[in-house]
This record gives structure tokens, C-alpha cells and sequence, in this order.
């Protein structure tokens, strides 16, 4: 069973507007695919679509062969998580940690009740979190924190897919970078297959296989990333790609 | 150490909340005539405060307990988030003419013509003469320049930036830097440019002041900075900072 | 404060020696003395023991006609609010229609159609009382949905019916408890007013409504017939209303 994802033809319509057009996008089984573009040009709808948050009008999803419909069953649930923006926002403020990680444990049968606790344990440990976490609730928690939480929970149910939705542009820098290499080991340790949206170029440059570019809608280039930080093939990422502000160089 | 043409100088500025809790804590900085300083610094460093202690807009909670502030000039402030910097039910040329005709006490007709004037410097389209719009019928980047010219309707000596492009796109924000690049040349006003990006601040700002926990932990021109940071948290910073390999594509894109 | 009231109401039996509804014609309108703490009324009735005896009545239909009310308003709310759409015009349909009746013309109408007393009250609040609930617990749902760890729970596949028990649930029921208070006081006003109208309870089951209107008849003589009972019932709204703001300053603060 390969951990690949399809899009074929997705086209969603929020209410006249066309959020997706005619998206086709492929990724290869155990990649990062990074997706770039700027704010409204349908990368988070795109994520929602996969994650299975908004049923698409047009086009299907492929995972691992097989369609996902609007209901998906409890292992297509199961085999895509997802990690969100805003860490305020992305964990139930009246739940304790230790109810965060264990409800999908719970819920898909990952481990028996008798070794809850101890998954528990581990899955922070994967984190970098300590055990004491676990009876505190989430606002006793720092952005970066709360964002390894999340990251916890969403591997907790052992996905195929990860789809992380800017996880970091809400981070301090020095935040971003830690749970950037976070979310790589975890990639290469758990062999997950992964989408990574971002709209900063050298968050993508650091984490991806494969970079697709989307604006208005539409993918207009999908490249290696080796290609696309070097030679760029449509003249809009080579605007987006020289509209970073990049450091001087200095002799070191 | 203060020169001829110094025009705004903090000296062990102090910051506390109400309760005592120490924010800011002895921050001294000095700015020229024209020139253009960067202040960086994670989250809670204190950094949009010390900006805030310069034009006395600290929230109520937040008291100076320390230190002068010496301004030569009149200051103007651009905002972070350019929605709700801006009244939601006024349209914008209005805005801007009632800052021009409040500042620089004209009437009404003249302040408009004024205000007209500064919003096709800043590259706003033209037919706001015939129809003006709300904000919200405008684009991110251009309400940031609409901020930016009811700032300089102030005329003022220094402009103060507090994160002036992180809401805004890549290329946005390339614009409006190079916008206030511009503007800066031909209206000579200081610039104090408050981000955590460290590239953006080394792009534009010949001087840099680290901010770390309320405190400067380094301060110097911005190649010796970059060059040979003495601080841990600076050296942090500048690895922290993701590189990107240089561009060697032949499209015209500029 | 509450607690003083509810323990006078629940060991009623066991402070006052007289029965609420025993007679003593030799004994009437009485002032104040040490047999009768706060004297007797027109038919010779210990007017504490009808006090505390009455709060006993009011505070127990208070609660009761509260609880149906407060789980069909948070149960309708939360769906409304979490599933938008059709179910939201349904309940927003009920709620308009209902709010279009004044209250008291729908106690009286039930009131004809069910008899007076208890019964009553307690239809009718069934029927209305809901949508105060359902109104605050809709708003507050609707936001919650678009939280992302709402979109964390359904990107795990948990049912909608988990969602709303283990995630929305827990975050609407402080504010709805704090609406409870607010509109426990609006009840037993309502309840008091009934009685007082001779629509509620019936004598002689006591009551500060019905105390109240008996009392009225020597208002000018013996004030305190009417007047002690109506000070109960400020008593307690301002317990509740205090309890009520208690809880929000407490649940606002974490």
C-alpha cells in the first residue's frame, strides 16, 4: 500500500467564489510536498479539502488508491492528520493534555486503556515535552509548546499524511526553527508522507521534497525544490521567490 | 555622545506595568536626521513598547517609571495590522484629509487636494479622486499605504514603523519597503523600524538594537552586527534566520 | 448569601415552631415580639415561618421550572450554532415567534387552560424560557466551530455527537450557567408577580407574591406585612445576580 495523494480536478465555490479551480496535484509516497502562495490563494482551502474539512464540488481524492468520500471511513480518518496555524487556537482550552492526546487514542483503538498513560508519555517525549504536561491545560503553555501539543496529538493516531498548515508563521524565529526540525524527524522516523503550506519561502526551502506554487486558485508550477529555488519556471514564483528579503552577506 | 544632528534620543527608558512587573528596562538609543535604525526582537521583547513610549500611546496598564525621552521632532506611527488601524466607516481619502487638515490646519478643500496628492505619491489608484472607497474595499498593501500617507501627513521628522509589512505578502511587502526607501530619500525623515525579521531589518536599517527580555543586548552597525554578533541571543537569531539559495533564473522579472 | 437563604428555606421545619398555615385568630396583625419574631398577620399567621416557608415554594419552583428550560436551550443552541444552516433558521424562527408574546400573556393563557398554580409556571417557562439559552449558547457555538481544534476533532473522525458533548459543551456551559443566575432572578420575579396577580400559587400554599397582595390591604397600619416579603425577593435577586458575576469574573480570568 503506497502512502501517495492525488488530486484530481478539485474545484470548490465558496458562494461565487472560486477557491479552487480545476486543482490536480500529486504527492509521492514519504515526500513533503511544500505548497506556497499568498494569503487567498487557496492553499489552506486545499488542505481542508484533503483533510476532509470541506467537501469539494468538483474532482476527487486519492489516498493510498483509494477515493475519499464526504464520509470517510474510520481508518481514511485515521491515515490524515493535520497541524493548524494558530497555537491559541488549535487545542480545546477546557481539556487537559492528557484528554487531548488520549481522545484519538481512545477513539481509534491505537493502544489499550491499560497503556494510555504510557503512550501518553511517549508521544511527549517524541515532542520534547515533559511528563508534568500532561494534567495541565493548554493556556499554562507557550506558542511553541502548545504547537508540539497539536503536532502530538496529530501524530498520535499513527497517520499516513500530515498535513501541516503553517504551523510555524505564528512562531518566534527561534521557536520556528525547533519545531521545523521537529516535524522533519518525526517525517523521517514515522516515514509519513507530508503536505506543508506556508507563504515563507525559506521555511519551505528548509522542509520539502517537491514545491507547488498556487495563486488565484490554480497551481501554476510544480517543481523539485532544487528547480524551483534556482530556476523557477513560472515568472510568478520567480517575483514571490525575489521578493524575500534575504541577508546581506557578510565575510563571517 | 549626542551629535548636532541627533533627533530623537531615549535614554534608560524604563517600563512597568501597573502592578510593579518590569517590561522595559533601561533602554537608551539615538537616532540622526534622515538616518534609519532597526529594533529586533522575539515576541514580548518589549520592542513595540519602547516605540509606543516615544509617541505616549502605552496602554493605560503601562507606566514610564525611568529614563528621558528626547524628541526633536514630530513623530508619526504605521501600525502592524492595517485593518483595524484605519476606522472601518470612514472612506479614506476623508481619513487621510482630516489628518492633513488637522496637522497642517487647512481647509477642508485644500486638505483634500493635499491629501490626494500624498495618496498618488504613496501609488494609490487614481480614480480615489472620483469615488473614494472604505477601507475594507481595499487591498492589504494598500491600506498599509494608506496608514503610511496619513503618517506623513504629519510631515513628520521620524516615522516610526512597528512590523509595518508582517501582515502583508512577500511581494507586498517588497513594495511597501521599497516604498518607504523612496520616501525616505526624497522626505528625509528618520526611520525607527521595529521587527523580528532580522533580514528585513538588515536590508534597510544601517544601525541595529537586539532587544531581548526588555533589555538591548547589542547594538552597532548593521554589518558589524551581522558580521561579528557578540551576544548569544543575536548569534541565535542570525542562525535562526532560513536561507534560501540564490536565484539564477534568466525571466525578466523585474 | 444564597446559602443563608436556601438553608433557612431547607430546615424551614426545624427553625420556626409554627405551622405556615396555622391560624391563631386571637393573635392577628401583630407587631414584632419574641413569639413572633416578625409579628402575625391579618388570619394570625407567624409571618417568619410563612417567610421561610414561601421561600421554600418559590425557590424550589425556581429551580425545578429552570432545569427543563436549560438543557433544551443549551441542547437547541448548540445545535443551531454548530450545524448553521437549516437547523439555525428553525430554532431562530422558534425563538422570534415566541419572543413576540409578552411573557405574561402566555402564563396567563396557560394558566386558564392548565388551571392556576405550579403547573403553570412551569409550562410556561418550558415553553419560553429555553430561548435565552438557546440565544447565548447558539452565538458562542457558532464561534467555537471555526476554532481549529474543532477542525483537530473532526480531522480525526470523531462524530459530530462527541464533538458537541466533550468539546463544545464544556466551553458553552460557564456562560450559560452565568445566564441561569441572571435569569433565575427574572423567573422568581415572574413567579412573585404571578402570585401577587393571584395567577400563581395558591393560598394557602405561602408565598412572597401572595404574602405580598395580602399584606397590601394595611399597607398604611402594618407596612411590614408587605414589605418584609418584598425585601426577600430583592434579597435574593441580588444573591443570584452577585453569584452570577462571580462566576463570570472567575471563569473570564483562567
Amino acid at each position: 500500500m503506497s502512502d501517495a495523494l492525488q488530486i484530481k480536478n478539485i474545484t470548490v465555490n465558496y458562494g461565487g467564489f472560486i477557491a479552487l479551480n480545476q486543482v490536480n496535484l500529486q504527492i509521492d509516497a514519504h515526500t513533503t510536498l511544500g505548497l506556497v502562495g499568498e494569503s487567498g490563494s487557496g492553499k489552506s482551502t486545499l488542505a481542508k479539502v484533503v483533510a476532509g474539512l470541506v467537501t469539494p464540488d468538483e474532482g476527487e481524492v486519492r489516498f493510498s488508491e483509494q477515493v475519499l468520500r464526504k464520509r470517510r471511513t474510520r481508518m481514511q480518518h485515521k491515515a490524515i492528520q493535520m497541524v493548524f496555524q494558530n497555537p491559541d487556537a488549535s487545542l480545546n482550552p477546557k481539556h487537559t493534555v492528557r484528554q487531548i492526546l488520549s481522545e484519538g487514542l481512545l477513539f481509534h483503538h491505537i493502544v489499550p486503556r491499560s497503556q494510555l498513560m504510557d503512550r501518553c508519555r511517549e508521544l511527549l517525549a517524541l515532542v520534547h515535552l515533559d511528563e508534568d504536561a500532561l494534567v495541565r491545560y493548554p493556556y499554562a503553555f507557550s506558542g511553541g509548546q502548545r504547537q508540539r501539543i497539536a503536532i502530538a496529538r496529530a501524530i498520535s493516531v499513527e497517520p499516513n499524511l500530515l498535513i501541516a498548515d503553517e504551523p510555524t508563521s505564528a512562531l518566534d524565529v527561534s521557536v520556528q526553527l525547533s519545531v521545523l526540525e521537529l516535524l522533519h524527524r518525526l517525517k523521517e522516523k514515522l516515514n509519513l508522507t507530508m503536505l506543508f503550506i506556508s507563504h515563507d519561502m525559506g521555511v519551505i526551502n528548509a522542509v520539502c521534497d517537491t514545491v507547488a506554487v498556487m495563486r488565484q486558485g490554480r497551481i501554476i508550477e510544480v517543481s523539485p525544490k532544487e528547480q524551483f529555488f534556482l530556476h523557477p519556471k513560472a515568472d510568478y514564483s520567480y517575483q514571490l521567490l525575489s521578493a524575500v528579503p534575504r541577508m546581506p552577506i557578510f565575510n563571517r | 555622545m549626542m551629535s548636532m544632528s541627533t533627533i530623537l534620543e531615549i535614554n534608560q527608558l524604563s517600563l512597568a506595568t501597573t502592578n510593579k512587573k518590569q517590561l522595559v528596562t533601561d533602554v537608551s538609543l539615538a537616532v540622526g536626521k534622515g538616518k534609519t535604525i532597526g529594533i529586533v526582537g522575539e515576541s514580548g521583547s518589549g520592542k513595540s513598547l519602547t516605540l509606543r513610549a516615544i509617541i505616549q500611546l502605552l496602554p493605560p496598564t503601562i507606566i514610564k517609571v525611568g529614563g528621558t525621552i528626547r524628541c526633536e521632532s514630530s513623530c508619526a506611527m504605521i501600525f502592524q495590522d492595517p485593518v483595524s488601524a484605519l476606522d472601518p466607516l470612514c472612506p479614506v481619502v476623508r481619513q487621510v484629509a482630516e489628518v492633513v487638515s488637522y496637522r497642517q490646519h487647512l481647509s477642508r478643500k485644500t486638505s483634500r487636494t493635499k491629501a490626494l496628492e500624498l495618496l498618488a505619491l504613496l501609488g494609490l489608484p487614481e480614480d480615489l479622486k472620483r469615488n473614494d472607497r472604505y477601507p475594507h474595499q481595499l487591498s492589504g498593501g494598500q491600506r498599509q499605504r494608506v496608514l503610511i500617507a496619513i503618517a506623513l501627513a504629519c510631515r513628520p521628522g521620524i516615522l516610526l514603523c512597528d512590523e509595518p509589512t508582517t501582515a502583508l505578502d512577500v511581494t507586498v511587502q517588497k513594495q511597501i519597503l521599497e516604498l518607504l526607501a523612496k520616501l525616505q530619500r526624497e522626505l528625509n525623515f528618520a526611520l525607527v523600524f521595529v521587527t523580528h525579521n532580522l533580514a528585513i531589518a538588515s536590508a534597510l536599517c544601517t544601525k541595529l538594537y537586539v532587544m531581548k527580555e526588555g533589555r538591548i543586548v547589542e547594538q552597532g552597525r548593521t554589518q558589524d552586527i551581522l558580521a561579528n554578533p557578540q551576544h548569544a541571543y543575536t548569534k541565535m537569531l542570525i542562525d535562526s534566520v532560513l536561507h534560501l539559495p540564490d536565484l539564477k533564473g534568466v525571466i525578466a522579472g523585474e | 448569601m444564597l446559602l443563608l437563604l436556601v438553608s433557612l428555606a431547607v430546615f424551614a421545619p426545624l427553625i420556626s415552631r409554627y405551622q405556615p398555615a396555622a391560624q391563631n385568630l386571637a393573635d392577628i396583625l401583630r407587631p414584632s415580639s419574641a413569639n413572633h419574631w416578625l409579628g402575625t398577620d391579618q388570619l394570625g399567621r407567624d409571618l417568619f415561618t410563612r417567610l421561610i416557608y414561601a421561600a421554600r415554594t418559590d425557590l424550589r419552583i425556581m429551580i425545578l421550572a429552570e432545569i427543563l428550560p436549560f438543557c433544551t436551550g443549551i441542547f437547541l443552541g448548540m445545535l443551531a450554532g454548530y450545524y448553521g444552516k437549516w437547523i439555525d433558521a428553525l430554532v431562530t424562527l422558534m425563538t422570534n415567534t415566541l419572543i413576540a408574546f409578552p411573557f405574561y400573556l402566555i402564563v396567563i393563557v396557560v394558566a386558564f387552560a392548565s388551571g392556576a398554580g405550579e403547573r403553570g409556571i412551569y409550562i410556561t417557562f418550558a415553553l419560553v424560557g429555553w430561548i435565552v439559552f438557546a440565544r447565548v449558547v447558539k452565538g458562542l457555538s457558532a464561534s467555537l466551530r471555526k476554532q481549529e481544534w474543532v477542525a483537530s476533532a473532526k480531522v480525526l473522525g470523531l462524530p459530530d455527537s462527541r464533538i458537541l458533548l466533550f468539546h463544545i459543551l464544556p466551553n458553552v456551559l460557564p456562560q450559560a450557567i452565568v445566564v441561569l443566575m441572571t435569569d433565575m432572578v427574572g423567573l422568581l420575579v415572574a413567579i412573585v408577580t404571578l402570585g401577587y396577580l393571584g395567577i400563581g400559587i395558591a393560598p394557602p400554599t405561602p408565598d412572597w407574591g401572595t404574602m405580598i397582595s395580602e399584606g397590601q390591604t394595611f399597607i398604611y397600619s402594618k407596612w411590614w406585612l408587605s414589605t418584609i416579603p418584598g425585601f426577600a425577593v430583592v434579597y435574593t435577586g441580588i444573591a443570584l445576580s452577585l453569584i452570577g458575576d462571580g462566576l463570570a469574573d472567575l471563569w473570564r480570568r483562567k
